[in-house]
């Protein structure tokens, strides 16, 4: 039990835009609660988001913030973190806009390692646009768009980020607030990129995936487990039926601000480097 | 050798141009010569035009060596050197019958059809005995150096400088092909079949010596770069390129981004962190970043974005030159908000307007473009030192209240702009309207109001910081040339040709927003001609908006080649008699 208080992070009394009993108000507590317990400030973390009903967790909750474009958030963090790496850089949005308009960024983010814990608000479907579907809807799925049923193969965002050799990757049900938050401390002070896809139901647009669905379809993987080991995480990664949560691979390496040409032997934030026009003035004296 | 039958006289003003196939080191030839012939005392221009591949195909780069400073391109070809078969073919229209054709057998097969000047040299086979093909490039260089009347140890200097990592057996092989070069040539002025005058000044060799790429990439780094991204694309890959050399130098982050969307984006966020950021791009990549500049727009974040232009649509002439891309850079980005566009027409504005760039983007809050093309990144020429006296890096960050509002309204539109992590405020960037605290705000009836009104009050506060156009020629004029960006040395080349004391020549190197008080010059003229490189004035079009008038006469350009001098001149003479 959580006897920290959490109301730094709280924006007081303001106008959510959330459906009552939407999945985004149980990550916002559980969110808040794992950056009291790490004693991070609000003035210390940057949130960067999408767009989409996830992505507005930035106006509901009290920290810096950027809140970019759909699908756009990944190169904003990257930024942030490599300007100033003393930053901690949390990227958050939903599965439409991290699967769907950001994949590209996703596959980048990945590969660089950049230093940033992405959460993931998966609910398999677009709330904000009125239920659409989104990379990770399952097949037979049906919407108003989809009307034959979702007949496209769903996005696996854990066997992704594993085939990528992501730093860290793991499965959350936001139902569970213990162990999300357990597995939210490990990603945040993970160094590294760290991949937290989580379960949550859209009490609006999602009548297939609701919470009970989540409850009865989802179990920890195993005390046992070796998040180690890169080929096992995969293939627990690949289960359906019923979805395995928790980490499933952590695999330490050097992140891209450490591999960075500036960072290598200095660790002072670039933007807190003075520029000298003496060094210009004699730059320029090797054009002559 | 062998040669047919000629005695040429040049003086003071000397094109030379090298042509050959990708991958025969063509670019080598014209850094070193261009070096040497600067450290001689000439002025020197250079210019090449290329095609779109890796091996093959025909490319030619244009050298004009100078008793006076050279800065355009020009038609004219003193000597030749073809390197491949292709090279007299495609050159023809620009070779007359005392252009001097110096090369092998096969490459100069024809010459005799254009010019009465003929060198016949066998350069591969001298290069082979000498260790190897690759010296032959060395050979040609020797030859014009004294035909330039270069002094020959100034050449081995340079030789052992560029190949001393090599070896000393590399290094002496390339001095053994300069000396043949230098025998060849002496023969060819013996019996004054060929003699060149040209004045060396010892000024030039304190001079710079640049292409428009390093004086972009130097300017960003004078004005506190310290982070750019970019996705390859010809013509603006060459900063990042550089950028990425000064990296630890300059405290620079550099990454090679994964499309330009994220380029772009990343830059913002770069800016949101305290950094200033930079990213360079063409046409198509900049297409990409369109929804990314509203953002800045909308965040009022800084970003500073080099545009470099090649023909369009679509992919079109990845390698060749236009200035098409004006319009884009206008009203790329949905939503209103307000930019500046800086086109340098000189290597020096390359430098300074790019400095100043980060420093308006700064103090504005605002996107600032750095609009080139592909014929000002790659040319080079000699030009005086840059002043850095004249230059500051100027910092816009406020170190945060409890209480900060990034979006405060403010009477002059800008809000002090915080950074996360200094001082006790938050710092927040929303994309949606926002309110002052950066909150999204659907408040119709007043705070979206407000925040537009914030915007183009910004717009207005802009001209203040107009940088001015600048006038060649006299302040009383009949005719008035007008032009922007990379075309500058072209015109007034061309200007100074026509000798025609009644024109002058109105430059801008600010595209966006215009000089306020722009029409006073117009209204001036009897009549006013606007040269563009692109099909459909697009200057001259944002002029009209701005000023309602018309202008009078439109010189446009858009086969993918840059103006050359005389085709200026002729144009102009038309118009001027008219």
């Amino acid at each position: 039990m959580n006897l920290l208080d959490n109301t730094a992070f709280d924006m007081g009394d303001i106008d959510y835009h959330w459906c009552p009993g939407c999945g985004n108000f149980l990550i916002m507590n559980i969110l808040k609660g794992v950056l009291t317990e790490l004693d991070l400030k609000p003035e210390e973390i940057v949130l960067v988001t999408g767009i989409g009903q996830a992505a507005k967790m930035a106006h509901f909750t009290k920290m810096n913030f950027f809140n970019g474009l759909h699908g756009r958030a990944l190169p904003v963090a990257m930024a942030i973190k490599a300007v100033n790496p003393e930053l901690t850089v949390i990227v958050e949005s939903g599965d439409g806009c991290t699967y769907g308009e950001g994949g590209n960024h996703l596959i980048h983010a990945i590969r660089r390692n950049i230093n940033v814990t992405n959460i993931v608000h998966n609910n398999m479907v677009f709330g904000l646009t009125k239920g659409q579907a989104s990379p990770t809807s399952q097949l037979g799925y049906v919407t108003k768009m989809q009307n034959l049923g979702v007949f496209v193969e769903p996005f696996n965002p854990l066997t992704f980020a594993i085939a990528l050799n992501a730093s860290f990757v793991a499965r959350a049900f936001c139902g569970d607030k213990e162990q999300t938050k357990e597995i939210l401390k490990k990603a945040i002070t993970h160094k590294g990129y760290t991949h937290v896809d989580i379960f949550q139901p859209c009490v609006t647009f999602n009548k297939l995936n609701t919470f009970k669905w989540f409850q009865e379809n989802t179990y920890y993987l195993e005390d046992t487990f070796d998040p180690s080991d890169r080929i096992e995480a995969f293939r627990r990664a690949t289960e359906k039926g019923k979805y395995p949560l928790g980490v499933f691979y952590i695999n330490p390496k050097p992140t891209f601000e450490e591999n960075l040409a500036v960072y290598r032997e200095n660790e002072v934030p670039v933007y807190k480097r003075k520029k000298d026009l003496e060094k210009v003035s004699q730059k320029l004296f090797s054009f002559i | 050798m062998k040669t047919s039958s000629f005695s040429v006289n040049k003086k003071d003003d000397i094109s030379i141009v090298l042509a050959g196939a990708a991958g025969q080191g063509i670019e080598t030839f014209e850094n070193l010569l261009i070096s040497i012939m600067k450290t001689t005392g000439y002025n020197v221009f250079s210019t090449k035009e290329y095609m779109s591949r890796v091996r093959g195909g025909i490319n030619s780069t244009e050298i004009r060596v100078s008793s006076k400073r050279v800065a355009a391109y020009i038609d004219r070809i003193d000597i030749l050197i073809p390197l491949t078969k292709d090279a007299i073919l495609h050159l023809r229209k620009r070779i007359t019958t005392d252009t001097i054709i110096v090369g092998e057998q096969e490459n100069i097969e024809g010459a005799l059809e254009c010019t009465d000047c003929e060198v016949e040299v066998p350069f591969t086979d001298i290069a082979v005995k000498l260790g190897g093909k690759i010296y032959a490039n060395i050979v040609v260089i020797g030859l014009i150096a004294c035909l330039l009347n270069v002094e020959e140890g100034l050449v081995e200097d340079f030789l052992k400088q560029r190949f001393s990592s090599k070896g000393e057996k590399i290094v002496s092989n390339n001095i053994a092909a300069a000396k043949k070069g230098f025998e060849l040539a002496k023969e060819l002025k013996a019996d004054q079949r060929i003699v060149i005058g040209l004045q060396k000044n010892p000024h030039v060799r304190d001079e710079l010596l640049m292409d428009g790429t390093e004086a972009v990439a130097m300017g960003a780094i004078a004005g506190g770069c310290n982070f750019i991204v970019g996705y390859p694309m010809a013509p603006a890959t060459g900063v990042l390129r550089f950028l990425a050399g000064e990296a630890v130098e300059f405290d620079i982050v550099v990454e090679q981004i994964e499309d330009e969307i994220s380029g772009i984006n990343a830059t913002i966020g770069a800016w949101y962190a305290g950094g200033r950021g930079m990213v360079t791009t063409s046409g198509g990549g900049f297409a990409l970043m369109s929804e990314g500049l509203s953002l800045a727009g909308v965040t009022e974040t800084p970003v500073v974005i080099h545009l470099s232009q090649r023909p369009g649509p679509a992919t079109g002439l990845p390698t060749r030159t236009e200035q098409g891309d004006l319009e884009l850079a206008l009203y790329a980005g949905h939503g209103f908000f307000p930019r500046i566009i800086l086109a340098p027409g000189k290597i020096d504005d390359a430098f300074y307007l790019t400095q100043d760039a980060f420093n308006l983007a700064d103090k504005y809050q605002v996107p600032v473009f750095i609009l080139t093309d592909n014929y000002l990144v790659n040319f080079y020429y000699n030009f005086p030192p840059l002043d850095l006296t004249r230059i500051k890096i100027e910092h816009h960050i406020v170190k945060t209240e409890k209480d900060y509002r990034r979006y405060e309204l403010t009477e002059s539109g800008i809000s002090p702009r915080g950074i996360p992590g200094f001082g006790e405020g938050l710092v927040a960037a929303d994309s949606h309207e926002h309110d002052e605290e950066g909150h999204i705000s659907e408040d119709l009836h007043y705070m979206r109001i407000k925040m537009v009104e914030k915007r183009l009050t910004k717009l207005k506060l802009l001209e203040n910081d107009v940088i001015l156009p600048e006038l060649i020629g006299s302040e009383t004029y009949k005719i008035l040339l007008i032009g922007w960006g990379s075309t500058f040395h072209l015109i007034k080349e061309a200007m100074e040709l026509l000798g025609e004391r009644d024109i002058s020549f109105l430059h801008f190197k600010q595209v966006y927003p215009l000089y306020p008080d722009l029409s006073k010059y117009l209204k001036k003229a009897e009549k006013t001609v606007i040269i563009e490189n692109n099909a459909t004035s697009q200057f001259g079009k944002l002029i009209k908006q701005h000023t309602g008038i018309e202008i009078d006469a439109k010189i446009l350009k858009y086969n993918g080649l840059p103006f050359s001098v005389e085709e200026l001149v002729e144009k102009l003479e038309k118009i001027v008699k008219l």
